[in-house]
């Protein structure tokens, strides 16, 4: 009586029925595939080599700079975003004022408006600048377009880094003061490692704000990737010039989610039974 | 101190009526815009979470592009494209080519409603995701259809967990109109702009700008906590 177990068949599964849902979902589905298979077609119907080959290298300069911008701003906003937390988490109801008003002021005004104030705003105050020495970098409109996302980024990231830091438990810090480690050492090394894991899904959600908001730098003539499509439909008025855009914004933002999930997977493989 | 009271006040020489009205139209253009994305966003999210495949991949299409696009890019493409779009399809039909202008109020609440509803569709999902399936069945057990127990006994529900999700996204909504001053519309940017270059106190007027949208901001605030208070009424019976 060994072996006797027969395999078992699975049943041949009934024909899926055309239900309602599935109609609609075939149809959506199909509208996709529609929109974005004419997009293509139409695209390479109208593909221009003289067009492609005169915007090309300015894409990819353009690119550059918006890389560069982001990359620039997200850093310096971190550093920034330290004091910030700190004296946003401190006791002393001046500081803890302060940062709050900061932080308050730019999350709750819009990118571009900063963006102006600081590029056409501080124009006017030229011959104090040029005093003290600082007109030459608020000359540059890609100088201003820095400064703004950092005072910006860092409003943002400095509230990533406090709710992170706050939601590590109390007793991490009461375990590390009953084994004698010093303040400063607990923040460092038992509190921030265990804060960056929480904070890392919206550090890169603010990085890929950061580049889709990296765009209105177009506005006060910084010659980004935004900036770049714009200067070349003013000029040869052909809208593939938007769509090419749009496929590389795309492309970068896909490239960071992915990114973020591979780091998170990685980094929070201790917590997975 | 005078000086910039008088190029803030009213009348002729001042700049308060234009800004004024620069306010309005930005108000009007975030407060249409809001119908516009939670409806899309609220389907959307419906289908992120229907069990059918197709319907799940489209409504995933759907955010993952406009999630991705710069708002300012998804404008452009609403404002060019629409035109383009509409002039190529009337010169088809009548066989006639004229040049036709597109709204700046209407592509800002196309492309800034898109925008909402991808981000809405989010907060929707999570809230959907909240209300246990006891709720469903529930509503069936005392036999109310499929659409009925999604009006009287889900979306109350529903849009009590989603509030504090959407109060942020209509935060960020006000903000974002700020783009439409770059297809021309007359908002509170655009008017403070005109006001900058003109007189040439720049910085005065961009920063009553960024004061005018703190306020409104503050204001919203108010209006939700309001909200919240009444949506969380009904809890107190427990």
């Amino acid at each position: 009586m060994t072996a006797v177990t027969a395999k078992v068949q699975k049943p041949i599964a009934p024909p899926k029925p055309w239900t309602r849902e599935r109609t609609i979902g075939w149809a959506l589905v199909g509208l996709w595939i529609f929109i974005i298979g004419s997009l293509l077609l139409w695209m390479v119907e109208a593909w221009n080599p003289e067009l492609f080959d005169r915007y090309f290298p300015k894409y990819v300069s353009g690119l550059i700079i918006t890389l560069e911008l982001v990359a620039a701003s997200i850093v310096l906003g971190a550093l920034l975003s330290f004091p910030i937390a700190m004296m946003r988490m401190s006791r002393n109801w001046l500081l803890n004022k302060i940062s709050y008003a900061y932080v308050y002021f730019f999350r709750g005004t819009p990118l571009l408006a900063q963006t102006f104030l600081i590029y056409y705003g501080l124009g006017e105050f030229r011959p104090q600048l040029e005093a003290i020495g600082l007109w030459g970098f608020f000359k540059d409109a890609w100088n201003c377009g820095v400064f703004a996302f950092t005072l910006n980024t860092a409003a943002y990231q400095a509230e990533i880094l406090r709710g992170a830091i706050n939601s590590v438990a109390p007793g991490q810090w009461e375990g590390a003061a009953s084994l004698g480690v010093p303040k400063w050492l607990t923040f460092f090394k038992i509190i921030l490692p265990q804060a960056f894991i929480v904070a890392l899904r919206p550090y890169g959600n603010e990085i890929i704000l950061m580049v889709k908001g990296s765009a209105v730098v177009a506005i006060i003539t910084v010659y980004d990737l935004m900036g770049e499509t714009r200067r070349a439909y003013s000029r040869s008025f052909d809208f593939q010039t938007y769509i090419w855009a749009a496929f590389i914004y795309l492309a970068i933002v896909e490239i960071i989610r992915n990114l973020w999930d591979v780091m998170e997977k990685r980094l929070t493989r201790h917590l997975i039974r | 101190m005078t000086e910039a009271l008088a190029l803030l006040g009213f009348g002729p020489t001042g700049w308060g009526d234009e800004i004024l009205a620069g306010v309005g139209v930005t108000i009007a253009l975030a407060l249409a815009t809001l119908p516009v994305g939670l409806t899309i966003g609220f389907f959307v999210a419906l289908g992120k979470q229907s069990e059918e495949q197709t319907i799940r991949l489209a409504a995933n299409i759907y955010t993952t592009i406009f999630r991705g696009l710069p708002e300012l890019l998804t404008l452009f493409i609403v404002f060019y494209g629409a035109q383009i779009g509409i002039q190529t399809a009337y010169a088809w039909i009548t066989g006639s080519e004229t040049v036709i202008e597109v709204n700046a109020f209407v592509s800002g609440m196309i492309a800034l409603g898109v925008v909402f509803s991808s981000y809405a569709s989010e907060v929707f999902l999570s809230a959907f995701r909240a209300i246990p399936k006891g709720q469903y069945e529930g509503g069936w057990s005392i036999g109310l259809s499929g659409w009925n127990t999604m009006r009287l006994v889900i979306l109350p529900q529903l849009i009590k967990i989603a509030l504090p999700g959407l109060a942020n996204l209509w935060l960020i909504l006000l903000k974002d109109t700020a783009l439409v001053s770059a297809v021309g519309l007359s908002d509170i940017l655009r008017q403070t702009g005109i006001a900058a270059r003109v007189t040439k106190h720049a910085f005065l007027f961009f920063g009553t700008a960024c004061m005018v949208y703190l306020l409104l901001a503050i204001i919203s605030s108010f209006f939700i906590n309001r909200i919240s208070d009444w949506a969380s009424k009904s809890e107190a019976a427990r």
